[in-house]
């Protein structure tokens, strides 16, 4: 089965994006795909490249990266969430005069139309955060 | 060639207090350029509706006058549950939009209906 997965939860704040994590992991080792992972509203914190979690606690953004690495997952963030919350890839840092992106390489920022398009191509649209 | 998927939007949350309003309007929108979309209000998202909102006096948006053109992008059905609005004491004409009132049941098969929920 194909499944997409949209993550609305920020890391820690809320247990949302932890289990999103968790699931994703859990359909991947089950032998299902993920067509996508769209992250969206406070969800956007979870690409927070510059993320340091304490060592006893679980590392959510250092995770999710792996995952995408391990699995050639297409991890997007949604460009209008993004940028009122001051997550921003090289592109648009240098277009807003950024010294430096925010958002992980693992994750690419694009439209809200991804949600959407992977809603409608999935057989399973399983959503955190709400 | 499949049959065109329908998605549901759910609004639950009250507005302003989070940004789940506004930015689940987006996607009703967005969506709306995919197939065709249907808006569920529930639960405090039910406020969501009310007229008249000055949401500036706190330095919030009023996105409630984009719902008034959600007709221009093809967004018709329109529904808000019944129960939550006589938990808040509201009637279909204390609200902003023509909206369709349905009962606990026809959630329920609302729900099956459709093929995507996204819910905000």
């Amino acid at each position: 089965m194909q499944f997409a997965i949209a993550i609305y939860g920020p890391p820690y704040t809320y247990q949302a994006s932890a289990s999103g994590l968790m699931f994703a992991r859990a359909v991947l080792s089950e032998g299902h795909s993920i067509s996508r992972i769209f992250f969206y509203h406070d969800g956007v914190y979870n690409a927070n490249r510059w993320i340091e979690a304490p060592q006893d606690e679980t590392d959510i953004t250092a995770g999710w990266r792996d995952l995408a690495r391990s699995h050639d997952l297409d991890m997007v963030v949604c460009v209008a969430s993004a940028l009122r919350r001051g997550m921003l890839d090289p592109t648009e840092a240098s277009r807003y005069e950024h010294d430096a992106a925010s958002v992980a390489p693992e994750f690419t920022i694009s439209g809200l139309g991804q949600l959407i398009d992977a809603a409608i191509d999935c057989d399973r649209l399983v959503t955190f955060g709400v | 060639m499949s049959e065109p998927k329908q998605i549901l939007c759910i609004q639950s949350h009250a507005p302003h207090g989070t940004f789940f309003g506004r930015e689940g309007l987006d996607a009703v929108l967005m969506a709306s350029a995919f197939c065709l979309v249907r808006v569920l209000f529930i639960g405090d998202g039910v406020l969501q509706l009310l007229g008249d909102q000055q949401p500036s006096d706190i330095g919030s948006k009023d996105y409630s006058v984009t719902f008034g053109a959600l007709a221009d992008y093809g967004v018709t059905d329109i529904f808000v549950a019944r129960a939550d609005l006589e938990r808040l004491h509201l009637a279909a004409n204390d609200l902003s939009l023509a909206v369709t009132p349905l009962s606990d049941t026809d959630i329920t098969q609302l729900l099956h209906d459709v093929d995507v929920v996204l819910d905000f």
